[in-house]
């Protein structure tokens, strides 16, 4: 009785959803074609000892969007509002990258280092300006970030005048795909090093509880001392961080940087990664690694109705459907409905066994 | 000038899960009269107010408008029997024009007569005496304009009984004077007028008969001229003994002799007069008045909730600057909010972190209390003031409200402060809780903490502070303390005490 009610307790948690829906591709998938997700060992272009499959090439395809997912989470629960300028905030801190790489001598580790830090650097500025405007000014985020989601790709192709440069360099070749002799891709450990980050961040400051207490009740927050409009703009500062990661992902993949396509359309992916990772979109509570799964559900459904192949016109309409369900599934008032079904049964089986042991 | 009866309310009943919010009330409107509605917060004043216009449907009881049984379910129900009301915010659109919002959504027409419109609006507030044309945009009149407007509106709709609900709270003296001679034009129209506001000076300046409630029960229906200011006091504080006498008894009230621990001179913030307050180690004093009479806005300047506008503080005798509430926390001072849900607690958030809330953000972003840590915290709180939680991590939300209380007064007890401000720490909980935190303020005191205590309920002031600070309007009117504690002596002073901090 005591574990059927554990796992009643643990069933009805933030997790469920984006834990229910993964398993429910992953069963669809294998009914679907057993050998989907067999894994591959296999010598790549470079001669590496890689890892390949559809498996790996979802978790990997996602790692943009998980790092993404991860800082709105945070921007989510403080401001109770999302930045829908991540895509173009990735794109000039790309462009400042392969700026920086273009005008050393030589591509290093250093310049690489050197330039992955510009483009941090810019990124938090930009993600300060976001910040600014919401915790200060007390705009609205989604409109505040609107300005930059409108010019950030102008300004990205004024950085490097317009053109679409390349950078060839096997460092940005590692970071793009395969580092030799480690099979797993590269963007797939950054999204590890960067849940670690997180994880430590929470570990060794008050962040997390601060940043839901703004979010959950900014009056009693401030009463209590909390000073709310740093937190907003540090939440805002933390997002840039992980927009230049993904950035530089992004780059590194290709190998160059297209200011107009280079992670087009990612922030409303993000926002949904965030949301069904059971996060509320209001603000309060929050788990990064609901965002991080929810992540991987959107990559793995494109993928899976890809593998369909259904046609890539008709993939949006697809997703949107699987959407729907599982937001509204999500949704409280499923969630109550739910709770009081589970409540009602548990209650019978109650009394069922009463009556059994009389 | 009296009329007859215009507006019958009979046995009003109204529950709320786990309250009953009205019982068994009566409330009768005549024509020609402008009533007054009294009662301290939670007395049922403005659920009686609901009911009356539609946004709570009673559960017992009827409403007789012009002696005929009229049914009310709903804001255009009120409307169609002629009951109108204007809200202490305004709610009309500031964006359209002074005639347009007298107008809006009373027109069956699908065409808009802009002409006639203007005229016809335009000689409403001529007739009331109105200064406001019909072409000038709403927000550019004042806030008492606005108001008149409003009620303009509601003229016009062929009212017959007229409610205004905290119409003074936000104008000014001349404006108060032109609304009030407003009133006295349509009350000489034979309108029926509904008046709550908790300004006991504007009642006797414009109502003819007062209607008093309090904790959901009618306590009677007096003329405004008959019913004397302390007596008025008296009825709606209550004067019944209480369950927790016994508690009186315990404690003599010593006058505490130590060391001033805080001490302002002029402290004023956005919400506040400036006004002058010291409070000794080990020393309980508090804060009463009626509602709005100024006693939160001044714990508030005192902990830097507001913006602090102008003063000088001093604790332990050298001068401080607190305009925020981490200055205040870091001297060791401690708040608990008037409002729980709205400034007390985290819902979401479990028990353990609410309690750990404060002494966290005293420690900083980055010397985190660590898990076992703050799990020994909650757990010895938790036990100390007996609360009742299904574990440490439960949402704090999901307990009653004398637990969350319990949960609010654990968060400051482990900052451990010298100075603890309690505002209504006892509203809205059970009597036995209410017992324990009054146990629990003189326990404190023992200790050396200062303790600033306000409540509604006298009595149990009465029984805590060793001296009261009495506040009517926004303004100091009188200091209480020794032999002077005494109810009767509490309530002639909110009546008829002199303003102290009149001139700043």
């Amino acid at each position: 009785m005591k574990t059927n009610k554990k796992l009643f307790a643990g069933g009805l948690g933030q997790l469920t959803i984006p834990v229910i829906a993964i398993v429910l591709l992953v069963i669809f998938n294998l009914i679907r074609d057993p050998g989907f997700f067999g894994i591959a060992v296999m010598h790549n272009n470079d001669g590496n000892i890689v890892l390949t499959g559809n498996l790996i090439s979802i978790i990997n395809g996602a790692s943009e969007l998980a790092v993404l997912a991860m800082g709105m989470t945070l921007v989510t629960a403080a401001c109770g509002g999302q930045d829908i300028s991540v895509g173009a905030a990735a794109a000039i801190a790309g462009s400042v990258l392969v700026k920086v790489l273009k005008s050393a001598s030589a591509i290093n580790g250093g310049t690489v280092i050197l330039a992955f830090c510009s483009a941090c650097i810019v990124a938090m500025i930009f993600g300060a300006f976001n910040g600014v405007l919401v915790a200060v000014f007390k705009i609205q985020p989604m409109i505040a970030t609107l300005i930059l989601y409108t010019c950030g790709r102008s300004i990205a192709y004024w950085i490097n005048g317009g053109a679409t440069p390349t950078v060839s360099s096997p460092i940005i070749n590692a970071i793009g795909s395969f580092i030799p002799g480690i099979p797993i891709p590269t963007p797939v450990l950054i999204v590890a090093l960067m849940a670690i980050l997180f994880k430590l961040l929470f570990h060794f400051t008050s962040l997390e509880l601060f940043t839901q207490s703004v979010g959950v009740n900014g009056s009693a927050a401030r009463l209590n001392g909390i000073n709310s409009t740093f937190i907003k703009l540090l939440s805002f500062i933390i997002l840039g961080v992980c927009v230049s990661v993904a950035g530089t992902i992004g780059v590194s993949r290709l190998g160059l940087i297209n200011h107009e396509t280079l992670l087009l359309d990612v922030e409303m992916d993000t926002i949904l990664a965030v949301a069904i990772g059971g996060n509320n979109l209001g603000g309060g509570k929050f788990k990064i690694s609901g965002s991080i799964i929810g992540a991987y559900v959107i990559q793995m459904l494109t993928i899976t109705l890809y593998a369909m192949k259904v046609s890539s016109t008709d993939v949006k309409a697809y997703k949107a459907i699987v959407i729907i369900l599982l937001v509204v599934i999500g949704s409280p008032v499923v969630k109550q409905r739910f709770g009081k079904l589970v409540e009602k049964l548990m209650s019978n089986k109650k009394t069922v066994s009463v009556k059994g042991a009389e | 000038m009296q009329e007859a009866t215009l507006l019958q309310m009979r046995h009003i009943d109204k529950r709320f899960p786990g309250v009953l919010a009205l019982n068994n009330v009566d409330f009768t409107l005549r024509g020609g009269e402008i009533h007054a509605l009294m009662g301290e917060n939670g007395a049922g004043k403005s659920t009686l107010i609901k009911i009356l216009t539609g946004v709570y449907q009673m559960d017992g009881g009827e409403i007789l408008v012009e002696g005929e049984q009229a049914t009310i379910r709903s804001p255009q129900d009120a409307q169609n029997h002629g009951i109108s009301t204007v809200y202490q915010e305004i709610t009309l659109c500031p964006n359209l024009t002074v005639g347009e919002n007298m107008f809006i959504g009373r027109e069956n027409s699908p065409w808009i007569k802009h002409k006639e419109r203007e005229e016809r609006a335009d000689e409403i507030l001529g007739q009331l005496g109105i200064p406001a044309r019909s072409t000038q945009q709403l927000g550019s009149c004042s806030l008492a304009v606005q108001q008149m407007v409003a009620i303009a509106r509601a003229v016009d709709m062929n009212c017959k009984v007229l409610i205004l609900d905290e119409p003074t709270s936000s104008l000014d003296d001349k404006e108060v004077n032109m609304l009030f001679s407003l009133m006295k034009d349509l009350k000489s129209k034979g309108v029926g007028i509904i008046f709550v506001t908790h300004f006991l000076e504007q009642v006797y300046e414009v109502s003819d008969r007062i209607t008093v409630l309090r904790n959901g029960e009618l306590v009677g229906e007096y003329l405004t001229s008959e019913l004397p200011q302390v007596e008025l006091v008296a009825k709606m504080i209550g004067k019944e003994l209480d369950e927790l006498s016994a508690l009186s008894e315990v404690d003599e009230k010593k006058s505490v002799q130590g060391e001033v621990f805080y001490e302002a001179r002029d402290l004023s913030s956005s919400d506040a007069m400036p006004f002058d307050f010291t409070i000794r180690k080990g020393e309980v004093n508090g804060f009463t008045g009626l509602l709005g009479s100024g006693r939160s806005e001044s714990v508030r300047a005192i902990f830097g909730a507001d913006k602090v506008t102008g003063g000088k503080v001093k604790i332990k005798g050298e001068e401080v600057k607190i305009t925020h509430p981490i200055d205040a926390m870091k001297h060791g001072i401690g708040y608990l909010a008037e409002d729980r849900k709205r400034d007390g607690i985290i819902a979401d958030l479990s028990v353990r972190e609410n309690i750990i809330l404060a002494l966290q953000v005293m420690n900083g972003m980055f010397k985190p209390i660590s898990r076992s840590e703050s799990e020994a915290f909650a757990d010895e709180y938790i036990k100390v003031l007996n609360i009742k939680t299904a574990s440490r991590e439960t949402p704090v939300g999901s307990l009653s409200g004398g637990n969350q209380q319990k949960v609010i007064l654990a968060r400051w007890l482990l900052t451990h402060p010298d100075y603890l401000i309690l505002d209504e720490p006892t509203r809205g909980i059970d009597v036995g809780t209410k017992l324990e935190i009054q146990k629990l303020v003189l326990k404190l005191a023992e200790d050396g903490v200062s303790v600033t205590f306000i409540s509604s309920e006298v009595e149990e002031m009465l029984r805590t502070c060793s001296r009261l600070i009495v506040m009517r309007d926004r303004h100091i009117v009188g200091e209480l303390k020794g032999q002077d504690l005494t109810q009767a002596k509490v309530m002639k002073t909110i009546a008829g005490g002199e303003k102290q901090n009149e001139n700043e």
